[in-house]
């Protein structure tokens, strides 16, 4: 296959006709460079939106209680509604087969101090499943356990910037935070994709700040996720099924909105879904577009080329060249060409993106990039093309008779 | 070397045809210096393609070097073309990037043959022509004649059974084309078997024998008288 004569005729006829390698070369050079640039724009765009949406956990659901807006069975509008322990066993017990993850909530804004140092920071008594429902992470030490909540122990999970603020670089683990005036073990410290905001939480055992925070078993909140398992659809029917049993259950009007209020991530995560899948369409397009201009720029070029040289292939055949050595000599130049230049594309439209990285993200496109495997994939689809948009003109040439395309001008 | 029998050939036009040749019958031995002479639409040119293996006829016999042609395809006819047959074209046909030397060693590659051994084998032939010193230049670098000579030793690299010779000097002034017809006949002395076509008379006279074509026939075909230098 590899004959160097063969390789140094073309080597030859590309160095020699600089224009037309140069059009070639620029046509694929740029077609991959443009691809490269908008399919990582398009990629930037899309890390943006997950970086967004990756707070929560995507199949968690939140429910809250506030007052009744409206009577309901010769109950007054304007009451209170209480969630309280029998609620969550209530819950737990009624929806087991949908739910995943599931945690009663207190929350407190409590006063925090570490040798000195002090500030404010929300304090959430959660169960050890509240962690996923965060897509929370461990960094060092353990999250809360069920002993944990069984003892009502005074241990706590602070968050990444929690750990920052009081203890600065040393490790909080193992050390003593008072909090509003009692004294917390850190047994752990977790990250939270969500943001700053979630990194300053910090988790105390329920059942702890139960005894402290609420006169008997009053609870603030619930957070669960559902089965996975569960399609969008299924999920919405499932938190509208929970809606209803609860607000059955403390007499609430089915149409009040704000006695008890149910936030269901699910519906967002079908929104960003339905958004991410139509800029991926978008991205997929612009790529496809791209890739199109530059098959059908190749694809003319080889044909001018072809033409521009009949009284040349002429001349090789009346020497002596036969139509397959003719068709050959073509399309590996055509192949050489599409493929260095493709891949010098390559690499330019790489180091643009490196290099507007830092711009591009002021405008809230983070970390532009592509797949080698989507770049190298488009090349090779342009050299493809640049060998079938190659084959079919020179055929056409290797099979003209010589004596005609002789007397071509 | 070339014997043809009962040549014909004709070209569609439109929906009728053209019938260019007419039932030709030709022998040509080795080491003869022919010419063929005719005005324009003799049909000179396309005997020389059908010759050359450039073209194709209808019906017909046509032996090269005693092989019949027939049902050539492309390949074989590359093939036979580059083994047997030497060119000269009247517009030179070299091509334009390739250099002197290059260009007379390029049948050679088709050849297979290595690029030292052929760029040897080339000089040789440019030397042949006189223009060894120009081996580097490139055609649009040399004059007319100088061109011409290139082509020649182009056609002579391969060491043909013929050299087919089409209107070699047509681009040529009077100087020069005198000098190109030394060195076809030159080339003749060494045994070459050479086969020009011309219109003009000067030219066809340096050969040895004049086929006078004409509307497809031949209506003449005589040894030229040579004239002896005293």
């Amino acid at each position: 296959m590899f004959d160097l004569d063969r390789w140094q005729e073309i080597f030859q006829t590309v160095r020699k006709n600089k224009l037309r390698t140069a059009l070639s070369g620029f046509t694929i050079a740029f077609a991959i460079l443009l691809f490269t640039l908008l399919f990582g724009i398009g990629n930037g765009l899309k890390h943006t939106f997950e970086k967004q949406f990756a707070g929560d956990s995507q199949n968690s659901i939140f429910i809250r209680s506030g007052k009744t807006t409206k009577p309901y069975k010769g109950l007054q509008s304007g009451r209170q509604i209480q969630f309280r322990n029998d609620d969550s066993k209530f819950i737990n017990e009624k929806f087991e087969e949908n739910i995943q993850f599931f945690s009663p909530n207190i929350e407190r804004f409590a006063q925090a101090s570490y040798k000195g140092e002090q500030n404010k920071y929300t304090v959430r008594g959660v169960y050890p499943d509240y962690l996923p429902l965060e897509s929370a992470v461990i960094e060092d030490g353990r999250f809360l356990s069920v002993l944990d909540i069984k003892n009502k122990g005074k241990v706590i999970a602070i968050g990444r910037l929690v750990e920052k603020d009081l203890f600065g670089n040393l490790s909080a683990v193992g050390k003593n935070i008072v909090l509003d005036g009692l004294s917390y073990r850190v047994v752990g410290v977790f990250s939270d994709p969500g943001g700053d905001n979630e990194e300053r939480f910090i988790y105390a055992p329920f059942t702890t700040l139960q005894g402290i925070y609420k006169p008997n078993d009053e609870l603030d909140r619930f957070g669960l996720t559902f089965n996975p398992n569960l399609n969008v659809d299924e999920a919405i029917a499932f938190s509208n099924l929970l809606t209803k049993v609860l607000k059955e259950k403390h007499k609430v009007d089915p149409s009040d909105q704000s006695a008890i209020r149910v936030q269901n991530y699910a519906e967002g995560a079908k929104n960003v879904q339905q958004l991410m899948f139509g800029l991926n369409i978008i991205i997929l397009f612009i790529g496809i577009g791209t890739l199109i201009a530059g098959v059908i720029g190749i694809s003319n070029i080889m044909v001018y080329i072809v033409k521009e040289r009949t009284k040349e292939l002429g001349i090789r055949k009346a020497l002596g060249a036969t139509p397959n050595s003719i068709i050959g000599m073509i399309m590996m130049e055509s192949i050489f060409i599409t493929a260095s230049s493709g891949y010098v594309g390559l690499l330019l439209g790489v180091f643009a993106l490196e290099g507007i990285t830092n711009t591009v993200e002021e405008y809230g496109i983070l970390n532009p990039s592509v797949e080698t495997y989507v770049v190298v994939g488009a090349t090779i689809v342009l050299i493809i093309a640049g060998t079938i948009a190659g084959f079919i003109p020179a055929k056409r040439a290797a099979s003209i008779k010589p004596i005609v395309a002789l007397n071509d001008e | 070397m070339i014997k043809i029998e009962k040549l014909h050939k004709s070209y569609p036009i439109g929906k009728g045809a053209l019938h260019v040749l007419k039932g030709l019958d030709l022998h040509i031995k080795e080491g003869e210096f022919v010419s063929i002479m005719g005005s324009s639409g003799s049909g000179k040119s396309t005997l020389l393609n059908i010759v050359g293996l450039l073209d194709g006829h209808d019906t017909g016999n046509y032996y090269l070097n005693g092989q019949l042609i027939e049902n050539l395809d492309e390949k074989k006819a590359a093939i036979l073309r580059n083994k047997f047959l030497g060119f000269v074209f009247q517009s030179f046909n070299l091509i334009n990037y390739k250099s002197a030397l290059e260009n007379v060693a390029l049948p050679l590659y088709y050849q297979g043959i290595g690029r030292k051994e052929r760029n040897k084998i080339a000089l040789q032939y440019l030397d042949k022509v006189g223009l060894k010193d120009r081996a580097e230049h490139l055609p649009n670098e040399l004059s007319g004649g100088e061109k011409q000579r290139v082509a020649i030793a182009r056609a002579l690299v391969t060491n043909p059974k013929v050299v087919l010779a089409d209107e070699p000097t047509g681009a040529l002034d009077s100087t020069t084309t005198h000098s190109v017809m030394e060195l076809l006949k030159e080339i003749n002395r060494e045994g070459m078997t050479v086969f020009v076509i011309t219109h003009e008379e000067d030219v066809a006279s340096e050969t040895d024998r004049i086929v006078r074509l004409k509307d497809g026939v031949i209506i003449s075909d005589e040894k030229v008288n040579k004239k002896v230098i005293i």
